[in-house]
């Protein structure tokens, strides 16, 4: 097969067929960017995860005078409750660290967080002391909270995990949503480029006609029918991958990162490795979708 | 060079065979006119030695391979083995003379020195020399089916199979393609040929092998096409 040959026969299929060549374009780009997408929120998931993890604890908050819950009943916790707690968690495998953090440390970090003049309102005795824990393996925080959220003495288990979660869980959402309508373009992509190369192989049947009669492998037959498909996918990957460095350069970049500086966000190394996914998907799922239309629609 | 044993081949939702339990035997070098009447089965015949279909029933050799257990990524070596032409004489219109016929060439992958060397001997071979820039459009009829000839020699095939190649000419062009075909027989090429022509089988005096309903009826050489019993 002379490369000569191929790269004309490729050309002029693809002009030949230029609207329907367009359409599957822009579908593959549209539900390559989706895909994109989808995988650019896990990627920022997973950096959110790495950022904040590292930074949060479990605080167990101790009964005070004040606290009038049921684990409290007896009033302030006792220095036996406190044993207890602080050798439940200490026997917890998932514990990694437990700092005490008294009413007077509370209330010095109160007064440096917030004005003096709230500050002037409280008095150590009014906050709780607590427990900080960090813990070896931060996903695996439930079994903490619930072997000291009923203890004597326990006013209140706060895990700030708990609160990303649901954060979490709604960037999950984002994510399977987009992975839903990526899929459904990914099917109509299919859909497209299967009639496409039906009808490239109708237009060329008189041509295939004569390489089948004078002995051309089969392969050398459906080899221009394959790769223009594949290469519509790839212009369809790249397009794709144009949106998704647009958005991490105008959107990402410019607006999200200088707006929420306290929280990390995807970087362009999260970008290059996805970019090279939409690459390759486009090409496969072109080449692939019209390797099985030709093995229905081109007689060897 | 092609040997048919026994062989019947009825197609899917009839219930005619299309051939039924034909054995004949083709020499190399042989040229054989294949007669009979539409439906008889002739092309049906050409159709199993080019293994588009296969036989119902029944061993086809073709080249010294038997077709049944020839594998189908084999099946191009074996077609490179056989030329064809048809009475339409499927050239592609908007490649010329010599495009047409490097055509066959490239899609085998032949290289482009082989292909610059055998285009133009092909095309001195069927009297062509001269017209390798022109369309098909720009042909006569009789000069188109000379194109096809090449195309279905210029591989040197072991075989020559053509499909009623007169059958679309007049009587005086269709001398011109006989010769051309009597000439690539002469150089070793087994040459089977369908046909309806009845002057073009009684000029010839070569073999012929008439078929009939799908079964062999007479198998004569030096015949004529009309055959008195």
């Amino acid at each position: 097969m002379h490369v000569q040959y191929l790269a004309s026969e490729i050309g002029t299929g693809l002009r030949r067929n230029l609207t329907m060549t367009i359409a599957v374009v822009m579908t593959v780009a549209i539900s390559l960017a989706l895909f994109g997408a989808a995988l650019l929120i896990r990627a920022q998931a997973e950096t959110m995860k790495d950022f904040w993890y590292d930074r949060i604890e479990i605080s167990v908050f101790l009964c005070n005078d004040f606290d009038t819950g049921a684990t409290c009943a007896t009033g302030a916790v006792t220095n036996e409750q406190k044993d207890v707690i602080l050798s439940t968690l200490e026997d917890n495998d998932e514990v990694d660290e437990v700092f005490f953090e008294s009413q007077d440390a509370a209330y010095d970090l109160f007064r440096e967080r917030f004005e003096d003049s709230i500050a002037d309102n409280i008095t150590p005795d009014q906050l709780q002391e607590s427990y900080r824990v960090k813990l070896v393996n931060p996903e695996e925080y439930e079994g903490v909270v619930s072997s000291v959220s009923g203890l004597p003495g326990v006013a209140q288990v706060v895990d700030q995990r708990a609160l990303l979660d649901r954060f979490f869980r709604l960037l999950n959402g984002f994510q399977v949503a987009a992975l839903a309508i990526a899929a459904v373009q990914v099917f109509a992509a299919v859909l497209l480029i299967s009639n496409t190369i039906r009808v490239a192989a109708f237009s060329r049947r008189r041509e295939t006609g004569i390489m089948r009669l004078v002995g051309a492998s089969n392969w050398s037959i459906q080899l221009p029918f394959i790769l223009e498909a594949a290469i519509a996918g790839l212009i369809g990957g790249i397009l794709a991958s144009g949106v998704l460095i647009a958005f991490q350069a105008f959107f990402i970049e410019d607006i999200l990162v200088p707006a929420f500086q306290f929280t990390a966000w995807v970087g362009w190394s999260d970008v290059w490795s996805i970019v090279p996914i939409l690459l390759l998907a486009g090409t496969g799922i072109a080449a692939i979708a019209s390797f099985i239309t030709l093995r229905r629609h081109l007689r060897v | 060079m092609i040997r048919f044993d026994r062989v019947s081949k009825v197609y899917p939702k009839t219930s005619r065979a299309a051939l039924s339990e034909l054995s004949v035997e083709l020499e190399k070098g042989e040229f054989v006119f294949l007669v009979g009447e539409s439906g008889s089965g002739k092309s049906t015949f050409l159709r199993l030695v080019l293994r588009e279909e296969r036989p119902t029933s029944g061993q086809i050799q073709v080249a010294g391979k038997d077709l049944a257990k020839l594998a189908q990524w084999k099946v191009p070596a074996l077609r490179r083995q056989i030329g064809t032409v048809f009475q339409d004489f499927r050239l592609l219109p908007n490649k010329t003379v010599a495009e047409n016929i490097a055509f066959a060439l490239q899609v085998i992958g032949k290289s482009r020195k082989e292909i610059n060397v055998d285009v133009p001997e092909v095309l001195d071979l069927v009297g062509l020399d001269g017209k390798e820039d022109r369309l098909p459009h720009q042909l006569s009829g009789g000069e188109q089916q000379r194109v096809a000839i090449a195309r279905a020699f210029v591989n040197k095939p072991l075989i020559l199979l053509a499909d009623e190649p007169t059958g679309n000419l007049d009587p005086a062009t269709s001398v011109g393609i006989m010769k051309l075909l009597d000439r690539i027989n002469r150089t070793g090429t087994t040459v089977v040929m369908a046909t309806h022509d009845q002057s073009i089988v009684d000029q010839m005096r070569k073999r012929v092998v008439e078929l009939s309903g799908g079964e062999l009826v007479r198998d004569q050489s030096r015949g004529v096409y009309g055959y008195v019993r």
